[in-house]
């Protein structure tokens, strides 16, 4: 092996170790900004259980940074074909809620991207009663404990409700109480 | 303090001296009594089950939690609170005749009242914590609880109807003249007392505004109209028996002013509860539902209809009976009469008045409640103790009132035991 | 004055409480031995600090061999500045009974043999609320909400003015300063007065030994609360006070799928229920008997 080639495979092994360096100190850093962020605008505000994706979506951007952006309204037919959308379908579309450059974020009118962990948010500008009932904890559930230091939960609007199909599915009652005459309430 | 000792004394030795003679008798007497003792300890037995297992064993749940033990209490209470009626007459205007029967009465009104706080002790759940009800013992809750002041009412006025007749017989038995000022007090006290355990016990049911089948302010006169029916109803009856049994005298004239009272105590009671039907049927509020499952039936369900309507039918051809100067006057149909108003008003007032109260419940549901064996047996009982306790204490009072045993017909050994 | 009166009192109770102890020996003899050890266990509110620890002690030894589960028994008294209040959403319940069952685990009622709830839900047709003559308990269709009904959870109404601990003869039944309603369950002689007095259904009665099964059973509990309790005494729900007092929520409130119950301070002008009061329609059953309870029905808006 000549001396020229030596060199030359030791300064691109000094090149990939110190891109491999940055790489790591910046995802740290932004890492660390997200969280920064997240804690302050989300999770400081409302102490809320970690949003419902359904499992292996998140982070979107794992599959949609490579994927190049198609606005046109369509129906879905190779991935998120489960998701049926029943709300206010024919004046809506994904891309109205996901943001459409950072799909790991959602969209409010006023061009802000927030966190799904805020979703509340993005609710609250349709649904202005609910969402202030909410955060008064009249509409939907809180849990925990409401004095003192302990810790407390307050679901998100998509916990109950899925966002593409937000009306409540009918539930299974648990069983009746046992009549009086009920042999089961006999000795 | 002398006095009252000697008084102690002399109770104690007249005890003593009774207690022979209630253990002596003819073969009716003793075959009566133990076929009384018989169903006593039947009745204790299925009690005996009840307090080990819980009130499980009733018929009774939630949604009827009394039943037939508080339906017996309500009409005994109102049965011991009837012997006032005797009371009045005697002791104020001293009508001749019935002044005789007086102690029998009250010693009737005791009986009652011991198996009117034996039905409310075993409807209770827990037993072995009465003593909470003591007063300075336990916690009474007085005056907020009807129920406070109704313990009291109840056991003042048994305390009062066993002093009295005793105190008499005693002093008829050592054939002295009672001390007026010291016992006339009790008596005149027993009166306004007899209304008071009867208004209470009404006040008990009145004053739940959660039941508006109770909550009728007519409540009260309308106990104490159908009691002034069915005490002395029984009574009537009782004193024909204590006649043929023993050589006491209880004249028909006596029966038949009680008769009279009878008929216009039943008027007022049909009276009151007409109207009554009248304000729930005519005004046709939610707060109907109880008198409909009463009278006609809820839902489909009319276990009480058949009772209810028997008990009408009962009480208007007594009423009727009582009316008629012809028909009072005569012992066969005044007996049927009695009879009638005895099961009428015991329907009617009993488990023709606790149940519905229950039905539908503050929720709406209807369960029908009946009685289990353990109920009607343990009830059976009751009236045992009752009528076993009644029989002993006229065993006593009778040969005293005709003056067969006394102290002075005992000291000269002369008495001899009279079949009873 | 008010001493000398005590001691008076306790003297005389004393004196009759062994008179009657002598007494009702043969009773004991048919009693169990439980019944027997707490023959003479005082009112909870005359037990003195040391009083209570000692029946603490005496029901964790006899829960641990009942259950074999440490327990941990509270007696933790009212929070100062405290009033709770409880609301319920009507549009949104669907009748799921969720809150039944998950009431029935917190509070260890007993399961079967005689089954008991605290709380119960009637379904009402559309267009009635008040009568609820026309109620069904027992509904069980395969799934809910059913159309044509609307659903109506009851439990104590916790009054303010509660009709119970007036008819109570024996103050086994009163309201703590927290607006809870409870029971001294060792006091009570089970004459079910409470029963007949109350316009909600919201007392039940064990009508034998409670059936609740080990591996059911809720360790964490209030003296005057959850607690296994026994035989023919009357129980009630008493907002979960183990939990309420330790700042959580009742457990028909976590139970409830729909958010419908919401739970809070009527005291506290910050509280939810505050807010529901303040901003919402609120309703409470029964107000013609004026009692004032502390349970408010709400609509949406």
């Amino acid at each position: 092996m000549s001396q020229a080639h030596l060199l030359k495979t030791d300064r691109l092994h000094r090149i990939v170790t110190m891109r491999k360096i940055s790489t790591i100190i910046a995802s740290v850093f932004w890492l660390g900004v997200f969280l920064i962020v997240s804690a302050r605008v989300g999770a400081q505000e409302f102490p809320v259980p970690p949003p419902p994706f359904t499992e292996g979506m998140f982070p979107c951007s794992s599959c949609h940074a490579s994927l190049e952006t198609n606005r046109k309204k369509r129906e879905l037919k190779e991935e998120h074909s489960n998701i049926k959308m029943h709300h206010a379908e024919a004046m809506r579309w994904c891309l109205d809620c996901h943001d459409a450059k950072n799909r790991d974020k959602l969209r409010l009118f006023n061009g802000e991207l927030i966190n799904f962990t805020e979703s509340y948010r993005l609710c609250g500008e349709c649904h202005g009663n609910l969402y202030r009932d909410w955060r008064a904890g009249i509409h939907g559930k809180r849990t925990g404990y409401f004095a003192g230091t302990g810790k407390r939960t307050y679901l998100l609007c998509a916990h109950c409700h899925d966002p593409h199909e937000p009306k409540f599915k009918m539930v299974i009652p648990e069983p009746p109480p046992f009549r009086p005459t009920d042999r089961r309430n006999e000795k | 303090m002398e006095r009252l000792e000697g008084l102690l004394k002399e109770t104690w030795h007249f005890y003593k001296k009774t207690l022979g003679l209630v253990s002596r008798g003819s073969k009716i007497y003793y075959a009566w009594c133990f076929s009384l003792l018989a169903i006593i300890i039947v009745g204790f037995i299925f009690y005996w089950e009840q307090h080990e297992m819980g009130l499980i064993e009733t018929n009774m749940t939630d949604q009827v939690s009394w039943g037939l033990y508080i339906a017996n209490f309500t009409y005994l209470v109102g049965m011991a609170a009837a012997a006032v009626l005797l009371v009045i007459p005697s002791y104020i205007y001293q009508f001749k005749p019935i002044k005789e029967i007086v102690v029998l009465g009250e010693l009737f009104a005791a009986s009652c009242m011991v198996m009117a706080i034996l039905f409310v002790m075993v409807d209770l759940g827990r037993l072995d914590r009465v003593w909470h009800m003591l007063p300075f013992v336990g916690s009474m809750n007085f005056p907020a609880s009807l129920l406070a002041w109704d313990v009291l009412a109840l056991n003042g006025y048994l305390f009062l109807n066993l002093l009295i007749p005793i105190y008499l017989l005693v002093k008829s038995y050592y054939g002295k003249e009672p001390n007026w000022k010291f016992i006339l007090p009790f008596i005149l006290l027993s009166i306004p007392w007899a209304v008071g355990i009867h208004t209470v016990t009404a006040f008990l049911y009145n004053g739940l505004a959660a039941r508006p089948f109770w909550n009728a302010s007519i409540l009260a006169p309308r106990f104490l109209a159908s009691a002034f029916c069915s005490g002395p109803a029984i009574i009537i009856i009782i004193f024909q028996i204590i006649r043929r049994v023993s050589a006491i005298k209880i004249e028909d004239k006596a029966l038949f002013k009680v008769a009279e009272l009878i008929a216009y105590s039943m008027f007022l009671n049909l009276f009151l509860l007409g109207a009554e039907i009248f304000k729930e049927y005519y005004s046709g509020t939610v707060h109907m539902a109880s008198f409909k499952y009463l009278f006609e039936g809820l839902h489909h369900h009319n276990e009480l209809v058949p009772w209810i309507w028997t008990a009408m039918a009962m009480n208007v051809t007594a009423f009727i009976l009582f009316l008629v100067p012809s028909t009072r006057k005569r012992l066969s149909t005044l007996n049927l009469g009695c009879l009638l108003v005895i099961v009428g008003v015991w329907i009617e007032k009993g488990p023709g008045f606790v149940i519905p109260g229950f039905v539908p419940d503050p929720l709406g549901e209807i369960y029908e409640y009946v009685p289990n064996l353990v109920e009607l047996m343990v009830s059976f009982g009751i009236w045992a103790t009752g009528l076993l306790i009644f029989t002993l204490l006229m065993k006593v009072a009778i040969p005293i009132e005709t003056g067969e045993f006394s102290h002075t017909e005992y000291e000269k050994g002369t008495y001899t035991f009279k079949r009873h | 004055m008010r001493n000398k009166n005590q001691t008076r009192r306790e003297f005389v109770r004393n004196l009759s409480v062994t008179a009657l102890a002598g007494a009702s020996l043969p009773l004991f003899s048919s009693c169990s031995k439980e019944e027997a050890e707490d023959f003479l266990q005082k009112h909870f509110l005359e037990m003195t600090e040391e009083e209570k620890k000692q029946v603490i002690a005496k029901l964790e030894q006899r829960y641990l061999e009942r259950y074999g589960r440490k327990f941990q028994i509270s007696t933790q008294k009212a929070l100062p500045e405290t009033l709770w209040g409880y609301g319920l959403e009507l549009s949104r319940c669907v009748g799921c009974r969720r809150c039944v069952y998950a009431c029935a685990n917190e509070n260890n009622t007993s399961r079967y043999a005689r089954q008991l709830h605290w709380i119960r839900v009637l379904r009402l047709k559309r267009g009635n609320l008040i009568n609820l003559e026309d109620s069904e308990h027992y509904y069980a269709p395969e799934t809910v909400p059913e159309k044509g009904f609307i659903y109506l959870p009851v439990q104590c109404q916790q009054c303010q003015n509660p009709p119970c601990v007036k008819a109570c003869p024996i103050h086994a039944t009163w309201q703590e300063p927290d607006g809870i309603v409870v029971v001294d369950y060792n006091w009570c002689i089970g004459c079910r007065y409470c029963i007949a007095a109350c316009p909600y259904k919201g007392r039940v009665f064990n009508w034998a030994e409670p059936n609740l099964p080990k591996d059911e059973v809720n360790p964490n509990v209030h003296y005057l609360g959850n607690r296994p309790r026994m035989k023919c005494a009357v129980e009630k729900c008493t907002f979960c006070i183990q939990r309420v007092r330790a700042g959580r929520y009742p457990a028909c409130v976590e139970a409830c799928p729909t958010g419908s119950r919401k739970f809070g301070n009527l005291l506290d002008p910050k509280s939810e229920i505050r807010y529901i009061i303040e901003r919402k329609r609120v309703f409470r059953l029964r107000e013609e008997i004026n009692t004032e309870s502390k349970f408010y029905y709400f609509f949406e808006s």
